[in-house]
This record gives structure tokens, sequence and C-alpha cells, in this order.
């Protein structure tokens, strides 16, 4: 779904050092988020915008360089939601160990689901990815440790390590900045390793991929995985910014919401799922008293991009500026 | 009166009604998104919402015009399948030589307009919508009591996917349907106006939802989340039956409507996610769908 001409950059550059556009645009992400907080920003805002932004550019690992379109990542994302916020509450871990075991519910959760939606192309996976994500939606509503309706609320944010207290929202926000680093780090790397040429080779060209005698569809699972794993990291996260883990996490809207966010950015495109995720944070903050209205510019939102703007926001702009983004 | 495993007939019999209603409208709605499929290579994601408007409609002519079910029944397809032919020929016809996700993508936003745009007017508490009177009331077999209402939404269900079923297969008109789905550029080098029959078909798919959506107000409560939830039950359906194959789509409606049933009664816990399952496993078995061609 890319556009091809930013696909043969990447492939040009992606073994090589990283360009120069990417240093500038990680430096002015980064800095700004050490920053924000100084600046008068309130930290859960931008704690939740790292979130979405996390979950974003997991989600756009599948589809913009997989070509892979899952609309069930809610259940990566809520899943790990869950046991990262029964695991703070009820076990009592720090939140480094919630965050990996919510990493880990994700993958778990990735493979499981891959491992059928892949054995369909197109838009029949896409229908898979859905169909499971309700089924964990299901299990959240009835399961007895999700709490149903009222979710899994007031969970403590322990110190971390078990050493440093990171209760306030002023230094929780370092805790959830570290994790974001990481986890956009991760996509980052796997993007350009060896892995993820393979994959774009296999989203341009699957029977060539196939013809050159690799295993495309573990390829693809391991993507999935991958793409799932993240999604948990970011859902797990953002658990312990809200103290809150409740069945809008898993709810199919959420699923909609972050494939929203990736062609708004820009799918495809490093930043583009960051910018995204931060403009429908914004939205939902801003507009909050709007109710209905907020789903009404959001499938208009879904409608215009798609019939005007494919490339979304970052990917118009690396064309202007003629650089990948 | 006889038990079978401990089960009275009652709720049986009962459930496995419910559980054929469930069907019909799976049938209803699969066999249009499988019509929409063919000729449009588009997964119409707005199929739940446009079910949903199709209640609303009824509601709003009942309402706001004093016309009854029955007119209803008639007129909310057809409005509904004008506002489909209208997005038809001013948004869909744009995407159809691009990757069939943003046609899935640009009906996802569409049916979040809908739903939005309701919910704004009539909140979600769900209003009531009477059954109308010639079908009150019921009769009693004997094994069970069988409302009256529930009786015609069968039937009336059954006669419109054998309808369709009939149309597309054994017609001339069908004959050229199947044929632009098959080869729309050398239909079209036949003289055959492909566009309108293009147009035409995703405004009677999205009919058949709305006749769906009508038939279903009576029954459930009008709400504007009504049709999100039965979508996704939907595409599992979708999934499970394999679009290459219209009396498919219906077989695969009915029968998993009845497996649901069936679930309720013996295992009430798994009935939300039994279809889930069922597409877990013939997904191992048989990946391109039960009547499926493989892709």
């Amino acid at each position: 779904m890319a556009d091809t001409t930013t696909a043969i950059q990447d492939n040009a550059k992606a073994l090589g050092t990283m360009p120069g556009s990417h240093k500038v645009g990680f430096a002015i992400l980064f800095g700004f988020l050490l920053l924000a907080p100084f600046l008068g920003f309130y930290p859960v805002f931008v704690m939740k915008i790292m979130c979405f932004a996390l979950f974003a550019c997991a989600f756009n690992l599948l589809l913009g360089y997989g070509g892979l379109l899952s609309f069930g990542h809610a259940a990566f994302f809520g899943g790990a939601a869950y046991i990262s916020a029964h695991s703070a509450k009820v076990w009592g871990v720090s939140p480094e160990v919630s965050v990996l075991l919510g990493t880990a519910t994700g993958a778990l959760l990735g493979l499981i689901i891959g491992f059928f939606a892949i054995r369909r192309a197109g838009i029949y996976m896409t229908m898979i990815t859905l169909a499971f994500a309700q089924m964990v939606f299901f299990f959240a509503l009835q399961a007895p440790f999700t709490g149903g309706e009222d979710g899994i609320q007031a969970i403590a944010r322990r110190p971390l390590l078990g050493m440093f207290d990171i209760a306030s929202d002023f230094r929780f926000y370092f805790f959830v900045l570290a994790v974001f680093v990481i986890g956009m780090a991760l996509i980052y790397r796997i993007i350009h390793s060896p892995f993820g040429q393979v994959m774009k080779a296999i989203r341009e060209n699957e029977p060539r991929s196939i013809s050159l005698g690799y295993q495309v569809s573990r390829y693809k699972l391991a993507l999935f995985t991958m793409s799932a794993a993240i999604a948990g990291m970011a859902g797990a996260t953002k658990a312990l910014v809200f103290q809150l883990a409740s069945l809008t996490d898993v709810h199919w809207s959420m699923s909609g919401e972050v494939v929203l966010m990736a062609l708004l950015g820009g799918v495809g495109t490093i930043f583009g799922p960051v910018l995204g995720a931060a403009i429908i944070v914004a939205m939902q903050n801003y507009f909050a008293s709007l109710g209905a209205w907020v789903t009404i510019l959001q499938g208009l939102i879904f409608v215009l991009g798609v019939l005007l703007f494919r490339e979304g926001i970052i990917g118009v702009l690396g064309r202007w500026l003629k650089k990948s983004l | 009166m006889f038990e079978l495993l401990g089960i009275p007939p009652q709720a049986l019999f009962g459930q496995l009604l419910l559980g054929l209603i469930n069907g019909s409208f799976y049938a209803i709605l699969s066999l249009g998104l499988a019509v929409i499929f063919g000729l449009l290579n588009i997964i119409n994601f707005a199929h739940g919402a446009l079910y949903m408007m199709g209640a609303f409609v009824a509601w709003m002519l009942l309402h706001y015009l004093g016309l009854n079910y029955w007119w209803a029944l008639i007129l909310a397809p057809v409005i509904v399948g004008g506002i489909g032919i209208v997005i038809e020929r001013t948004m869909l016809h744009r995407l159809y030589k691009l990757d069939h996700l943003y046609g899935l993508l640009l009906t996802f936003g569409l049916a979040l307009i809908f739903q939005g745009l309701l919910r704004n007017t009539y909140g979600i508490s769900g209003m009531p919508y009477s059954i109308p009177p010639q079908l009150s009331g019921g009769q009693n077999l004997g094994f069970m009591f069988l409302p009256n209402y529930r009786a015609w939404v069968v039937v009336a269900s059954l006669t419109v996917c054998l309808g369709t079923w009939y149309m597309i297969e054994k017609t001339r008109l069908g004959a050229y349907l199947r044929a632009a789905t098959e080869n729309p550029v050398l239909v079209g080098a036949f003289g055959l106006n492909v566009p309108l029959m293009i147009t035409l078909t995703y405004g009677f798919g999205v009919a058949l939802a709305a006749f769906a959506g009508v038939l279903a107000a009576p029954i459930y409560s009008l709400n504007p989340n009504m049709g999100a939830d039965l979508i996704i039950v939907v595409f599992a359906v979708v999934v499970i039956g394999g679009m290459g194959s219209i009396m498919g789509a219906i077989v695969t409606g009915f029968g998993l409507g009845l497996v649901e049933g069936l679930t309720k009664v013996f295992y009430p816990e798994a009935a939300s996610v039994v279809i889930f399952v069922i597409m877990a496993i013939v997904l191992l078995i048989k990946p391109a769908g039960l009547f499926g061609r493989a892709v």
C-alpha cells in the first residue's frame, strides 16, 4: 500500500546508516518529549499520546511494512492492558515487570491469532482478525478477573525495580518516555533489518518472494507477532498511566481508532503514526464534550483520508521534501 | 412431554427458533456482502450500519409520516438502497482501481458517520417498534409456543434469500451479473453497461441489509449500535462460508444461526463465541471456506 518511491528509497538506505531525515525527526520528537513536562504540557495527556503513538507505530509495522491490515489490534492492546493491570494490582509486581508481562501477552495473542489469520490473504485476513478480537472482547466481558463493565480500577504505580518511587505523574512520565523510546527503537530496528527487507519484498510481490525460497507465511507470522507484542507493550503502559484497564481497550472501536491514526499520519512512514495518534488523542480530549460528534468526525477523517489523502500527512510532507520520513 | 438430555422442549425449540431468526439475519447480510464483493471487490463494512438504518427508517416512517410496518418493509429498502447508490456513485467508484483494503476503510468510516449521526439524535437507550397487529399473537404447537411474527421473519427472509438466489443463478439478468463478476471488461465489450450494473448491485445489496433491518426492528429494540456487533459475526459467517457461492452464503447463515441457538441451550457461556470457534476450525481444515473457491 505504501508509495513505491519511498519504498525504493527505504530499500537503498535501509541497511546502511540512518538517513539524515530520520535523525532530525527523532531528534525533534525525543527532544520535545524530554522537555514537554517542563514546558507546561500536562504529563498525563502527553503520556496518553505516547502510548497511542507506540500502538499506532506497532500497527503500522504490520500494515505499512508487511501490507497486512489487521482490524483486531485492540485485542493485543487491551489484552495486555488487563494483564498489566492485574499483575500490578493483584500480584504487586513493579511497573517494568507489568509492561514486560503485557508485551508477552500481546506476543502470545498475536502468535495465536496470527496463526489463523495469515491462512487467508487480503480482505479475508482483516475479517478474521476482527472476529478473533471480538472473541477476546467477549472473554474480557465474562472472565472473572477483568471486572466486567467496571474493568480493573485504581491500579497502584509501584516503585520501579522495587526501589525507585515513580508514583507521581511527573516521575511516571519519564518511565513512559523510556518505554516509548525502547518501543520505537525496536520498530525502527525491525524495519531496517534484513528481516524487514524480506517483509517489504513479500509486500511488493508475494509470489516472487515464494519463488525466491522465502517461507512467506513464517515471515508474516513473525511480523504479526512482533506487531502484536509492541501493541501489547503500549497497552500495558497505558493501563499503568490511567491506572485503569477496561472494555474500551479491547473493543473493536479501538482497533478502528488505531487504523485511523496510522492512515491520518501516513501508513508506511516512520513518524506518521506518531503524528496521527497525537491528532486523534488531542481531538478526543478537546472535543470530549461533543459526544457522538467525535465519532462522526473520525468517520469523516476516514472517508476523506481514503478518498483524497491516502498518503497521510507525513506521507505528503515526505513527498514535498523528497525525504523519507 | 419428552425431554432431551434434561432440557425441556420449550427451551430447546425456543432457542432453536431464536437461532433460526438470527440465522435469517446472518443469511441476508452475508448474501448482500457476497453479492457486493463479487462485483465490486469491496467488503462493505457499512453493511451493519445500513441494516441499522433500515430499522431506523422504518421507525421514522411510522413516527413522522404515519406509514405502517408493511409500507416500511417496501420503502425502507428503497430509501436505504438509494443512499447506497449515492455512496457508490460519489465515493466507492473512485476506489475500484486501488487495493481492496481502501474500500473496507472507506465503508468503515461511513459506518462510524451513520452510527454517530443517529446516536446524536436518538441516543443509545434503544427504542421500541411494535409488532404489526396482523402478526401479533402466536400458535401453540403443543411442544412449543410459536409467535406469529417470528415465524414470519423466518419465512420472509427465506423467501428473499431464495428469490435472490433464483435471480442470480437462473435468470438472464443474473447471468449478466455473474459474467460481469468473472470478467467485467469482456462483458462491457459486449455492450452491457457494467458501471450501471455495479451501481445497482451495490444498491441492491444495501437494500437487502435494510430489509433485514426492518424485519429486526420489532424483535430487537432500535439502537444505533445494533448493526456494529452483528456485522462482526457476519464477517465470521462469510469467512466460514466463503464468498464464492450465493447458496453457500444462505446455507451457512441459517446453519450457523441454528448452531448458535443450540449452544445457548447446552453451553450458554460459549454462545457468543461459538461462531468464532467454528471459524477457527474451518480455517484449519478448509481455509478457503466451506463453499469458497481457493484464493
